[in-house]
């Protein structure tokens, strides 16, 4: 009964944390889902949102305004990126790599030379706290962010039924067949690379409230939480999600169940420290499922799988 | 009107795998002009087209199409003036978008990109006219995803992508070589019948003699990167493919003997 106890006191926590990182790896999709691109950047810019967020408020910015500020530094690093892949012939993986590396330096200098800043909801106006987690009110941070999700959700599906969203699908879908429509793919690349990354860092500003400090490690094997997102989501829901909307809505479900299973393993008594590993192991397999499945499955001659391939 | 002139390529300079592409390429298309394009692997077929979309820049030489100086327009600017068909049919279009979210990029090229819808109503009721004129019934499948359509279909699909926005220049580059006999066919009918409809200049490149002969107004013969055979008009409808042969044969034979 313990444990049962344990986990619903535990589950909001989950659920928010969810919803935030939700956002992230919505930011993940678009590069590796969209643009076919293995961003690294975002470990960097998930610290770096909540830093510049956390950091301006305590300068006396809005929250408002030190979110936008969030977003606009992730859109740099984004371009940062997407230059040295398109413009200096550097592959994306190392590109973002070398990014990222360059982030965790910036990111201190923002921090003001420390490794963390807290930042106290009793002083500033936060938009989400852990605190009010399990409150009934508009300040519960769960429903907070579902508001973002729901609200970025309905902008990106906007955006990439654009023309200019139509090429950047494009450019990951086929680049010869894009530039030989007119498509500047270099362009588009950097343009997918800095919305992901702006995105990222949105998801960092809120993650940083929440948790009521910014840190420079906060974004140490984002991608990793991202692309478990992502994947977790496509394998449960894709068959029920064809829509590039609920597509998204899938990857934010996808952290979500990310975060509830973590927490079950949590409240099972594992050790915190073997987190990250836990994480690398789900990823590798919800990766290894869909190839093994179209490797072995389909030999067998099973019809609706042939179908659905 | 498209004009190459003097125009050189060589992979791979100064190292062991040099090739010598394009060896001094002259060559004029007037407007209207549909020329096959034949000759063996490694005659420069495929590179006078990459160079002309500008897939890789020449080394030297000139480019002119209409009177525009082509050489140093990025393969995404040139694109406004050229429809292209690939060889692979994989490369044309794009797998996971469906069929008429590849004819809304195709009617944007040349076009600014900004943030109007990507698709309009008005516009699916031209995609469906236009479909329909292929006769594949792709009509009623316009939102299916492309990567369920079969080689021959996304030909043809590819061809009326490159010509919804009608081309300066028609660059087909083998684009039946993957398909079967019977596909094929109805893929260069297709092609016929666009071409004619729409008056386009057109290269296609082709290793199928019978169809190099059989289309088109104007037929040239590549070896080792420049023409050496260029027939056109009354001389051109006579030509059978022996003749081309004997050409073929005195032609390699003049270059194995040269050097």
């Amino acid at each position: 009964m313990d444990f049962v106890s344990n986990l619903l006191n535990a589950l909001p926590g989950a659920v928010a944390q969810g919803l935030i990182w939700g956002l992230m790896a919505i930011g993940v999709y678009i590069t590796y889902k969209v643009l076919d691109l293995a961003d690294l950047t975002v470990d960097g810019t998930m610290s770096m949102g909540g830093a510049v967020c956390v950091m301006l408020m305590m300068n006396g910015a809005n929250v408002w305004v030190a979110m936008l500020c969030a977003f606009i530094a992730g859109m740099l690093a984004g371009a940062v990126t997407g230059i040295l892949h398109t413009g200096m012939g550097i592959p994306a993986i190392l590109a973002g790599i070398l990014t990222q590396l360059a982030l965790y330096s910036i990111n201190l200098r923002i921090l003001g030379n420390k490794a963390n800043q807290g930042i106290n909801p009793d002083k500033y106006d936060l938009l989400v706290s852990l605190r009010n987690v399990k409150e009934v009110s508009i300040a519960n941070p769960i429903l907070v962010a579902a508001i973002f999700t729901v609200v970025l959700i309905a902008l990106l599906y906007w955006f990439f039924g654009t023309s200019l969203g139509c090429g950047i699908r494009a450019t990951g879908a086929n680049p010869d067949m894009s530039r030989a429509q007119g498509i500047n793919v270099n362009f588009n690349k950097i343009l997918g690379l800095m919305l992901s990354n702006g995105l990222v860092a949105l998801a960092s500003a809120l993650y940083a409230q929440y948790q009521g400090f910014a840190d420079v490690n906060a974004g140490r094997g984002a991608i990793v939480i991202g692309l478990a997102a992502v994947i977790i989501g496509e394998v449960v829901f894709s068959r029920i999600f064809r829509n590039f909307a609920l597509k998204l809505l899938a990857v934010a479900l996808g952290a979500i169940i990310y975060y509830l299973v973590i927490q079950i393993v949590l409240t099972l008594g594992m050790n915190s420290n073997d987190l990250k590993m836990l994480s690398a192991i789900v990823v590798a397999v919800f990766l290894a499922v869909p190839y093994w499945k179209g490797k072995y499955w389909n030999k067998s001659g099973k019809k609706g799988e042939a179908k659905n391939a | 009107m498209l004009k190459l002139k003097d125009v050189y390529k060589t992979f791979n300079r100064g190292t062991v795998n040099e090739k010598k592409a394009i060896d001094g390429l002259n060559l004029t298309l007037e407007d209207g002009d549909f020329v096959t394009v034949i000759g063996g692997n490694g005659a420069g077929k495929s590179t006078t087209l990459n160079l002309i979309a500008g897939v890789f820049p020449v080394d030297s030489g000139k480019i002119v199409l209409n009177g525009l100086t082509l050489n140093n327009l990025p393969e995404h600017k040139r694109a406004r003036f050229l429809g292209r068909v690939f060889q692979d049919p994989m490369r044309g279009t794009a797998a996971t978008m469906g069929i008429e979210e590849n004819l809304a990029l195709a009617y944007r090229r040349g076009k600014m990109r900004g943030l109007s819808y990507g698709i309009t109503n008005e516009e699916r009721k031209i995609y469906r006219e236009r479909l329909a004129t292929l006769g594949l019934g792709l009509e009623d499948r316009m939102t299916s995803k492309v990567g369920l359509l079969s080689g021959g279909q996304r030909q043809a699909l590819t061809l009326l992508m490159a010509t919804l926005q009608k081309p300066d220049l028609l660059l087909l580059d083998e684009h039946t070589a993957a398909l079967d006999p019977k596909t094929a066919d109805k893929v260069l009918q297709l092609t016929e019948e666009i071409v004619a409809r729409d008056k386009l200049t057109t290269l296609m490149v082709t290793h199928n003699m019978k169809n190099a002969i059989q289309y088109g107004n104007r037929l040239i013969m590549m070896d080792a990167g420049k023409v050496v055979v260029d027939i056109r008009g009354e001389e051109k409808k006579n030509l059978t493919v022996r003749d081309l042969l004997e050409k073929f044969n005195i032609e390699n034979d003049r270059m194995l003997l040269s050097e």
